[in-house]
């Protein structure tokens, strides 16, 4: 099967959805009422790398459980491939998890664990021994395939989580945070790791992470959530350079926000300068409120020149390969800019509490919904 | 309240141990425990009658004990009564305490927990007395008498025994491999037989342990619902007491002690060898 590497049109035909998510909905009953998940609708496609990526408490474990089958929604209806799956328990289900914590079962071998899902599925024993040799050999775990789950590191759990998952051919694969439990180096490797299997096995991934540089460098598609609600989907590239709201552009990368005054396509920023833009649908002309990424901001030191905003410098914060300058405006609003270090500059010369000029690149004002 | 005033584990350096008068309370402990079973151990083989007496060293009230048929019949009575009881406490156990763990919370729940402990609450001698009402009226309703009555009472009186190891295990063991087994595609008696007895096995060896222990020791609520000719160690022991006291109940209780020990021992080294 081919990997999916650009994102596809927006329009979904029936046949490239593996997953689709209608309006479901979950209410937990208790104290007081919560809504964990309010009116979700969305469309995972066959062979993708999609990301549930949010705050914790915003809902994106309950949607894996959901699919899962570990949670009934409240309302709503999920589809696999177009068959309507909401009533089936988990393991009538082509869906296979890993969990945060593996649950490896800690009285079975890394081959007996991996075995479990084939066995159940009543695969005759020689067909389960190839796939179990197959799946050591795809995680590289051939070497400790008698051992005890308590027996091998983290890193080595992860892998026989993801083989035993991956076992019984599942046509979706759910990860529930896999690697948070794993230190960074480890994590890393494990996100290349991940990239590999899925391009390998051609099936869905669906992973849940509340960490966006995880999200941004994994994902095909991210799906950015609070408070229960899906606010944005789109590619790494779609979420960081327009994200359509305040939050995600918050919870995504480090921002900017400004005043501004929008009309038609053309932005005034209230500090000064003007910027063509593309709004969103839905915004009105009038105040709005803009994003400026910090690495899109070059700072000068003297005075503003047309088309530069003039400012004063508050910090300059060192950090190896960039140096970041915290600038006030004349209105008072405070910019981050970041700069990669150069031989010839490297943030020595930016002195604080004189007077800068700052510099936006074109097209780097994106119009926020709120 | 100030932090600092209080004794804090976290802290290096701090142990229960310096505390004044540590030593002193552990020592008296230990001894007031200890110590009037190591005398009842050491009369055990006395060569004389008495249990105040040392006489020598002898191994007589054991022969004594191991030709005396009473004490044979009573000791192969409480075996049985004690396995059986067990036996079928350790299974209600197992499965109350699957009903209380493996559940999503029910409202009830907290009156069937104080329902299932009801025999830790209710003082032995009422059940005692509760018992030989009943059993009495259906003794004499059926002419039936057999072990069958204390065989029941037993069991009754084992299962929160036998329930709570067994419910700790299960509040220990982690429910999101349960969960993992279901995404597997086992259906949910396959998830039990695969997953949650196996690691079950530790609490349920030890609530059965424990039970069997409870039942062996039993006087009140035995000696209340027993027939005629249905004497069990303790019963039996209690009724010599009445008469002559000779160094043969001490030798007797050694050998319960003894085995207990080696009972408690076999677990430890069992649930050792799971892990």
């Amino acid at each position: 099967m081919q990997h999916q590497a650009q994102p596809m049109p927006s329009t979904d035909s029936a046949d490239d959805v593996a997953v689709d998510v209608d309006r479901i909905s979950k209410i937990f009953q208790g104290e007081d009422e919560v809504r964990a998940l309010d009116d979700v609708s969305v469309a995972i496609r066959r062979n993708e790398f999609f990301t549930l990526l949010g705050p914790s408490g915003c809902g994106k474990t309950t949607l894996l459980r959901v699919i899962a089958g570990f949670e009934p929604p409240t309302m709503g209806a999920l589809r696999l491939g177009g068959r309507d799956i909401s009533r089936l328990p988990p393991n009538k289900r082509p869906i296979n998890t890993v969990f945060q914590n593996y649950a490896l079962f800690p009285h079975m071998s890394v081959a007996n664990n991996i075995a479990f899902g084939l066995e159940m599925l009543g695969k005759p024993k020689g067909e389960i021994q190839t796939i179990v040799y197959d799946m050591l050999k795809l995680v590289q775990m051939e070497h400790l395939k008698a051992r005890r789950t308590s027996e091998i590191s983290g890193g080595q759990q992860q892998r026989v989580a993801l083989a035993r998952a991956l076992a019984p051919k599942p046509e979706v694969l759910l990860l529930d945070e896999p690697l948070s439990a794993l230190d960074l180096k480890l994590r890393k490797e494990m996100q290349i790791e991940l990239k590999r299997l899925q391009h390998e096995t051609g099936i869905t991934f669906i992973f849940v992470t509340h960490d966006q540089e995880e999200a941004l460098t994994m994902s095909d598609r991210i799906a950015v959530m609070n408070a229960g609600k899906i606010l944005q989907v789109g590619s790494p590239r779609d979420i960081y350079e327009r994200p359509a709201e305040r939050f995600v552009a918050n919870f995504i990368g480090e921002s900017n926000f400004l005043d501004a005054t929008l009309n038609g396509h053309t932005v005034t920023l209230k500090a000064g300068g003007r910027f063509q833009a593309s709004p969103p649908a839905g915004v009105a002309d009038g105040a709005v409120s803009v994003l400026v990424r910090p690495e899109h901001g070059q700072v000068r030191m003297g005075e503003a020149a047309e088309g530069e905003l003039a400012a004063t410098i508050d910090t300059v914060v060192y950090s190896g390969e960039a140096t970041t300058v915290h600038l006030r405006l004349t209105t008072g609003e405070l910019f981050k800019a970041k700069m990669p270090n150069t031989p010839s500059e490297d943030g020595r010369s930016i002195e604080q509490g004189a007077a800068a000029a700052l510099s936006i690149a074109p097209g780097a004002v994106t119009v926020l919904k709120d | 309240m100030s932090d600092t005033a209080l004794p804090r584990h976290s802290s290096r350096g701090y142990s229960v141990r310096s505390l004044p008068g540590f030593a002193v309370i552990a020592l008296f402990t230990i001894f007031a425990l200890y110590a009037p079973i190591l005398i009842l151990v050491a009369y055990s083989f006395n060569a004389g009658n008495s249990l105040a007496i040392w006489e020598g060293f002898s191994l007589k009230w054991y022969a004594q004990a191991a030709q005396n048929s009473a004490v044979i019949d009573a000791a192969i009575r409480s075996l049985y009564l004690a396995l059986s009881a067990a036996g079928v406490a350790t299974v209600a156990a197992t499965m109350a305490a699957l009903a209380t763990t493996r559940t999503r919370r029910f409202p009830g729940k907290t009156m069937i927990y104080a329902l299932i402990n009801q025999p830790l609450m209710v003082p032995e001698i009422v059940t005692a007395v509760a018992l030989l009402i009943v059993f009495a009226w259906i003794k004499v309703a059926t002419g039936y008498t057999s072990m069958i009555y204390l065989i029941a009472a037993h069991t009754a009186f084992c299962v929160p025994f036998a329930y709570l190891p067994i419910r700790a295990r299960l509040e220990t063991m982690d429910y999101t491999l349960e969960t993992a087994a279901r995404d597997l595609y086992a259906t949910p008696m396959q998830v039990f037989m695969r997953v949650t007895l196996p690691q079950m096995w530790p609490g349920i060896i030890a609530g059965m342990m424990l039970a069997f222990v409870i039942s062996m020791d039993d006087v009140v609520i035995t000696e209340f619902v027993k027939s005629a000719g249905q004497e069990t160690i303790p019963t039996y022991m209690l009724g010599q007491l009445r008469r002559v006291v000779t160094p043969e109940v001490n030798a007797i209780s050694t050998v319960i002690l003894a085995a207990g020990a080696i009972l408690v021992s076999l677990f430890f080294w069992l649930s050792r060898e799971r892990r």
